[in-house]
């Protein structure tokens, strides 16, 4: 790997190499442009001779910041409320932390959004007290992003011809996974009522691509790296390929700390603390922040100086705001025979017919429902069997009959962009840095709620439908964060109502791009990564001809 | 029984909107729990488990027990009455059978070293309670099933039962490589095929539906 001196004033830095970053390093890298990625991550075992551990115990309980793979709210402390009548307590926030970010862990469902995820305010119309608005872009634009993005990340998935799902201009470049136990049954309910199930569309390759094996399905997928590098995380994907370019250095155990402003008031490159936490700047004529919908409004708030004094591209005040940390649902069914979920990806099928908002519920809002089950064996054991005592004869006859016999759906649902739900710096609580930490203040809006419900009795039908011979949810509840963060850097054409414009140039700062799921204007299905990737393609290729053009840094 | 919920992240993180028994988590012991066990570091977890394995091994072997490294023969006598309760023996091994008691002592001893003095403080306060409620007897290990099953349900929500459930869980369902799941007979009993290569049809129903 090409390695450049602190000193050394490259092209890009970019900061964060999930989703968002790893497109960026890996087009402007193949354009010719030398770029250093800062990631506060280690490698992973893809950077040691070692596959990743599948051993549940070893995996789940591991600490070691070189090995983890997702951050340690121990150390990238955080804390939470839901209004700011609170004082915020302690956190469990927690994202991707290691090279390929949440794409390493993550279950790697894989969804495009629909035409109309782009224009809900047009559709619905701006929905009192919310801050539903319209992108600055559309699918149609964006099309060509995401098939790219499908074939360079390799995306197993089947298309459909519906409205149900997004117009595809090629195919995807794999089959889709298997169906499962858990997908056979959503077709037995679905038959039943009525409704529509596809393959689950996943970045997970079912075929050999691109030089890498197909999935062996071992089952420990979800919150696992990838053994095989049959999950098409950036870390086998994308970053590889820009590391091969001779261009592109990726920084491990790197915490940026401020992106830095120059006095001609443009980006200068950006502050972190190394492994040995010494403070180092990295010196570079652009900044690409893909820290993810959290840490990206937390660095920029952290920067601040006599231009920005309340935070680097700022000047709209709305750096932070309108977090969708992403609401869900879950409600699981027993069934009389084994479906063996522990096999396999964490879910094979969707039923799609709930993702369309519609006026006749009473309410907005839309959701795509997933087949899944998955559970290693420490996790179901110490969860225990459903309606069960949690130990003794009762717990161990339970635990016996009740394995693999699981089905449960899990909803991924629109949120409402609200202004007063955001990241911002908790005025008592450091980080193990000393930093302030992130404050999460959020509260879903009332219309969320009914979704939630909404989705909460479809899933107890289907259940029911699909010859479930318990069923069960826990009330809804809303979300205190997660690594689906997105909206808290708004993409928009009035500097005054968002922080980028439609190219993802903060429009305070011209060398100063910001490519993650900050971006989003409205959160979609709750299925961000796609997006971020296509968005991302979409960004790298405006800039790549912005900086050729000689036009980069100039405002505007 | 739902605090144990959060206690393991599922994997894919979506969002976490488990509020309430997110929160029940916090508030109990298990995050003391938890934490314990992530204070851990990973390679004094693999060394462990060679150990623990060996252990086991030995012992099996033996017909008896091999010397423990954190409790004496009389405490790991009262922890192995305490587990056989937990994780029962009937027509499949227990947690007896699967040695948990050497995966505990081996955990203690190493990466888990910080629940060493809520087990010592634990282990007396069970002789107390069984002299409290059994007077005639001064070892939990000496009462009959029935008996030792009304002591642990009038502690089961102390922490030190709490961890000790965990504990024994947790050692009855990991890689028998760390000292428990001997002969893997906590995979066996929820049918976990220990493979890493699957190929479908995985259940009945996708079976079914071909």
């Amino acid at each position: 790997m090409r390695r450049f001196t602190p000193n050394t004033e490259v092209d890009f830095v970019v900061i964060g190499s999930g989703a968002g970053g790893a497109v960026m390093a890996k087009e402007l890298a193949a354009a010719g442009f030398s770029v250093v990625v800062l990631e506060q991550g280690g490698w992973g075992a893809y950077g040691h001779e070692q596959d990743y551990i599948k051993d549940e115990l070893l995996h789940m309980y591991s600490q070691d910041p070189v090995n983890r793979l997702m951050s340690d709210p121990n150390r990238q402390r955080n804390t939470f409320r839901r209004n700011d009548k609170e004082k915020a307590v302690p956190g469990t926030h927690s994202y991707g932390c290691v090279v390929g970010g949440g794409t390493v862990t993550y279950g790697a469902s894989s969804w495009r959004h629909l035409p109309y995820e782009f224009k809900e305010a047009t559709h619905e119309g701006t929905l009192a007290g919310s801050g539903l608005a319209d992108w600055p872009i559309t699918y149609e634009e964006l099309e060509p992003y995401y098939t790219k993005a499908e074939w360079e990340i390799g995306i197993s998935g089947q298309r459909v011809n519906s409205p149900l799902f997004s117009p595809m201009s090629k195919d995807y470049p794999v089959p889709p996974l298997p169906q499962k136990s858990s997908g056979a049954l959503f077709r037995n309910a679905a038959a039943k009522l009525g409704l529509t199930v596809v393959p689950n569309v996943a970045a997970i390759v079912t075929r050999p691509y691109r030089g890498r094996p197909a999935c062996v399905n071992c089952g420990m997928c979800g919150g696992y790296g990838c053994h095989v590098k049959a999950k098409s995380s950036s870390a086998v994907t994308l970053l590889p390929a820009a590391v091969a370019t001779g261009r592109c250095e990726i920084r491990v155990l790197s915490y940026a700390r401020e992106i830095s402003l120059g006095g001609d008031g443009k980006a200068s490159g950006a502050v972190y603390f190394d492994a040995q936490n010494r403070e180092i700047f990295q010196k570079a004529k652009a900044v690409v922040l893909c820290a993810n919908g959290t840490e990206t409004p937390r660095l920029l708030l952290l920067s601040k100086s006599k231009s920005f004094p309340d935070g680097l591209a700022n000047s709209s005040g709305l750096v932070g705001k309108y977090l969708m940390s992403g609401n869900a649902c879950t409600a699981s069914g027993l069934f009389d025979q084994p479906l063996e979920e522990y096999k396999g990806a964490v879910t094979g099928a969707a039923i799609l017919d709930f993702v369309p908002s519609d006026p006749k519920r009473g309410f907005y809002g839309g959701g795509r429902m997933t087949a899944r089950g998955q559970e290693s064996p420490i996790q179901y054991a110490l969860q225990g069997p459903h309606s069960a005592p949690s130990w003794g004869a009762g717990y161990k006859t339970a635990l016996k009959k009740q394995a693999n016999r699981k089905l449960t759906i899990t909803s991924f649902i629109t949120q409402l962009p609200l202004e007063t739900n955001r990241v911002d710096l908790d005025p008592d609580v450091k980080d193990a840095w000393g930093l302030p930490a992130m404050r999460l203040t959020t509260t879903s809006h009332p219309n969320d709620f009914k979704s939630m419900e909404f989705f909460r009795q479809k899933s107890l039908e289907i259940l029911n439908a699909a010859g479930a011979i318990s069923v069960w949810a826990d009330p809804v509840a809303d979300s205190t964060g997660g690594a689906h963060s997105r909206g808290t850097c708004r993409m928009g054409n009035d500097p005054q109502t968002s922080v980028v414009n439609r190219f993802h140039r903060a429009h305070d700062v011209p060398n100063l791009f910001i490519v993650d799921g900050s971006s989003f204007v409205t959160g979609g299905r709750n299925h961000p990564t796609m997006t971020i990737s296509a968005l991302a393609f979409r960004a790298a290729d405006h800039l790549v001809r912005a900086a050729r053009s000689g036009t980069l840094t100039a405002r505007r | 029984m739902n605090n144990h919920k959060a206690a393991i992240a599922t994997g894919e993180v979506i969002a976490d909107n488990s509020v309430p028994s997110r929160r029940a988590f916090l508030a109990s012991s298990v995050a003391g729990v938890v934490s314990a066990w992530l204070a851990c570091d990973w390679p004094a977890i693999a060394a462990a488990g060679a150990h623990a394995q060996q252990a086991a091994k030995q012992s099996a072997e033996a017909g008896r027990p091999v010397a423990f490294a954190v409790f004496t023969d009389a405490q790991a006598a009262e922890l192995d009455a305490m587990v056989s309760q937990i994780i029962p023996t009937d027509e499949t091994p227990g947690a007896h059978e699967a040695g948990i008691v050497y995966f505990i002592d081996r955990s203690v001893a190493t990466f888990a070293s910080s629940s060493r003095t809520l087990y010592m403080q634990g282990l007396e306060q069970l002789q107390a309670k069984t002299l409290e409620m059994f007077p005639s007897d001064s070892k939990f290990s000496a009462l009959n099933s029935a008996q030792q099953i009304r002591l642990l349900t009038a502690i089961e929500t102390t922490p030190f039962f709490k961890t000790v459930r965990d504990h024994a869980v947790i050692g009855m369902f990991a890689s028998p490589q760390h000292g428990g799941n001997y002969r893997k007979a906590g995979w066996k009993l929820i049918g976990f095929e220990d493979t890493l290569n699957f190929k479908p049809p995985f259940g009945y129903y996708d079976a079914a539906s071909q």
